[in-house]
């Protein structure tokens, strides 16, 4: 066992055996705990836990090595995956905590209708679902360098831990083991990033420094045959740039799994701070991101420039087991580079290694990638928690007991609900083994079906009075099938053929073409057909207002 | 001490009718709302994306400005637009009485 082996054990180790205890001393008995922590959670640490459902292997894994790769338009992730906290914090978040019930179906059910409802906890369900095979994928990817495991074995130990926590404890637990996983995450992200920054730039805020190797990055990536760095609109058209980023803004604002943390809270008021905490804590990582993608691409392209094959530094040859770096047959020097397979270049680099593999190609100490691993393991396994609680609510909440057995008691609720997070593991083990496409798409997938599906209706509900059952029933419906008729269209999934972009719009970008159609449908449909009762145009005003008037402030303004 | 629709109490300066103050505190709310919003669009879509590459003429400590807009500036914007809603949200709600507060008073 190599050095960096023996450190991701006991990185790794130590933190699986915090969640854990965590769980344990959180473990719930009611559905309130089970499923909304008994609405008691403290702001600040109420969003450290959305941070960590929120920053997924996605955040963690495959972003800075997307950046890397993609230069300027790598942004896409950045003002995307931040700004829908805007929307949420503005538009979503202090209404439906309002509200205050369980799940986001069940907004839409008694804002809307009970077979509104069941579209929306389909819906819930799909989107859950997708995402949740990424994090077990990123998982898998985890272990497989790290632990010798192969992928296969490492999306079976991590869906084995995550759903010994997540059953026990529920939300309550979940949340107490997200604001550790969030600690754990961070800690592991900026100590490799403030390394390098230090190293290569003399000080250590990565944020600050960056810029220092823009121009040299530029030059370097022009003599490896690639666009320059900072040259905007080399990987993707401008219009697709607007539309993926408005996507993922939406879809971040639209994710069941990211609403529903914000029914903990105390208050309304709670809501909003809890919002503002997230994005500070996800800040934190977000701006870190596109410094370590920069210098991580110069320190991988200075030190594979020119060097004979078989004088390559350690760590091709460590990825090269797990296939995710290869290089080409031969090639006997390294002078060209892509992170597409399809390229022909002399060195291929997947997207998804490169933060994992920062502290390797940095040279950094064993502990350091040891710690990185852990903290991969824990933006994972922290985000598919999270959905599969979703997924088990929505199931056992919106589906069966709305619809099957509606006098069932506490602990048959429970039960099912554990039941049925039990059957969606399963199910996601084998996504996680067999990907329909790789990490990031696949969530880009999850994001375009969540704006397209949730978000119109969620906020037509809150700010239109006159939006109708019939309207958000066909939104919804024309929203997600047209999106996912696109995916399907144009990218390669389970073996369908990839079709060509229309006008330049990606698969990620339809999202927010699937998010307008749904709002038009909405509302002509919502003007075509009679309004709502007067019982639920008095419910959208009641939401309006985080508590009743007090008189006592009447007098003080006069 | 509850006091949510009678008219026994209207607020000065409030349009005629009971709910003049639901009226009053959820048009202050939108309003703040949208120009929030806007400055949303514009940090993140007009500065990053669509006048990017007119910015990152401007190259400022090695960053070209478009490009320091779409990586690190729009996102500590959202930040402050999030605390600005929060902080005048909390000021809005006491001005109208609807803060939620515990039995002794307390923010809650």
């Amino acid at each position: 066992m190599s050095d960096i082996q023996i450190w991701s054990l006991v990185f790794v180790g130590v933190s699986f055996a915090v969640y854990l205890y965590i769980a344990w001393r959180s473990r719930v008995k009611e559905t309130a705990g089970f499923y909304v922590a008994g609405q008691g959670v403290p702001a600040v640490a109420n969003g450290a836990a959305v941070a960590a459902d929120w920053m997924s292997a996605a955040s963690f894994i495959s972003m800075a090595g997307l950046i890397a790769f993609m230069g300027s338009d790598g942004s896409v992730y950045l003002m995307g995956w931040t700004g829908g906290y805007v929307l949420l914090a503005l538009l979503l978040a202090p209404y439906l905590r309002k509200w205050g019930k369980f799940t986001v179906p069940e907004f839409v059910g008694d804002r809307y209708s009970e077979y509104v409802r069941l579209i929306a906890a389909v819906a819930a369900i799909i989107v859950s679902f997708t995402y949740v095979v990424g994090q077990m994928r990123g998982g898998g990817i985890v272990f497989s360098r790290f632990l010798d495991l192969s992928i296969e074995g490492g999306v079976v130990v991590a869906a084995i831990v995550i759903f010994m926590y997540a059953v026990l404890g529920g939300m309550k637990g979940i949340t107490w083991t997200q604001v550790a996983q969030y600690t754990v995450m961070i800690v592991a992200y900026l100590i490799p990033a403030w390394t390098i920054a230090q190293k290569m730039t003399g000080f250590p805020v990565p944020q600050v420094t960056f810029g220092q190797i823009l121009a040299e990055l530029d030059a370097l990536s022009e003599q490896f045959g690639l666009a320059a760095y900072t040259e905007a609109f080399a990987a993707r058209p401008q219009i697709d740039v607007f539309l993926v980023t408005m996507s993922l803004m939406i879809g971040t604002a639209g994710l069941p799994h990211v609403i529903v943390r914000f029914y903990t809270t105390k208050s309304v008021r709670g809501a909003r701070f809890s919002a503002f905490w997230a994005l500070v804590f996800i800040g934190l990582l977000y701006t870190t991101a596109p410094a370590v993608g920069a210098f991580t691409k110069l320190n991988l392209m200075e030190s594979v420039n020119g060097v004979a094959v078989d004088a390559l530094p350690a760590w091709v040859g460590n990825w090269q087991a797990t296939e995710l770096v290869t290089v080409a047959d031969g090639a006997t020097t390294i002078t060209t580079l892509s992170n597409d397979p399809t390229s022909g270049a002399d060195l291929i680099v997947n997207n998804d290694i490169l933060v994992l593999a920062t502290p390797e190609i940095a040279g950094l100490p064993a502990p350091i990638v040891g710690l990185v691993a852990a903290g991969g393991l824990a933006a994972a396994m922290s985000t598919a928690a999270g959905l599969l609680l979703v997924i088990s609510s929505s199931v056992s909440h919106d589906l069966y007991f709305r619809v099957v057995k509606k006098e069932a008691s506490e602990s048959q609720r429970l039960l099912v609900g554990r039941i049925a997070m039990g059957l969606a593991v399963v199910v996601a083990i084998y996504g996680g083994i067999n990907p329909p496409a790789y990490v990031a798409q696949v969530v880009a997938f999850a994001f375009g079906l969540a704006a397209s599906t949730f978000f119109p209706i969620l906020v037509l509900g809150i700010f239109w009075k006159r939006a109708n059952a019939v309207g958000a029933a066909s939104g919804m419906i024309v929203g997600l099938v047209f999106t996912a008729t696109y995916m399907i269209y144009t990218l390669e999934v389970f073996g369908t053929p990839a079709n060509e972009h229309v006008w330049g719009i990606s698969p990620e970008g339809i999202g927010t073409i699937g998010a307008l159609v749904n709002l038009i449908v909405t509302v002509v449909v919502s003007k075509l057909t009679r309004p709502p009762s007067e019982h639920v145009q008095e419910m959208v005003e009641e939401i309006r207002y985080p508590a009743r008037r007090v008189a006592a402030r009447v007098s003080e303004t006069e | 001490m509850v006091d949510d629709r009678p008219a026994t109490a209207p607020d000065p300066g409030s349009p005629p009718g009971a709910n003049g103050w639901r009226q009053e505190y959820w048009k202050k709310n939108l309003r703040l709302m949208v120009v929030l919003l806007s400055i949303w669009f514009v940090v993140s879509f007009v500065c990053g994306i669509l006048l990017i590459e007119q910015l990152n003429k401007i190259v400022i400590a090695g960053f070209p400005l478009g490009l320091w807009f779409a990586q690190q500036g729009a996102i500590y914007t959202f930040i402050i637009l999030i605390l600005v809603y929060t902080l005048r949200m909390d000021r809005l709600d006491d001005e109208y009485g609807v803060a939620e507060r515990d039995e002794e008073g307390k923010r809650l």
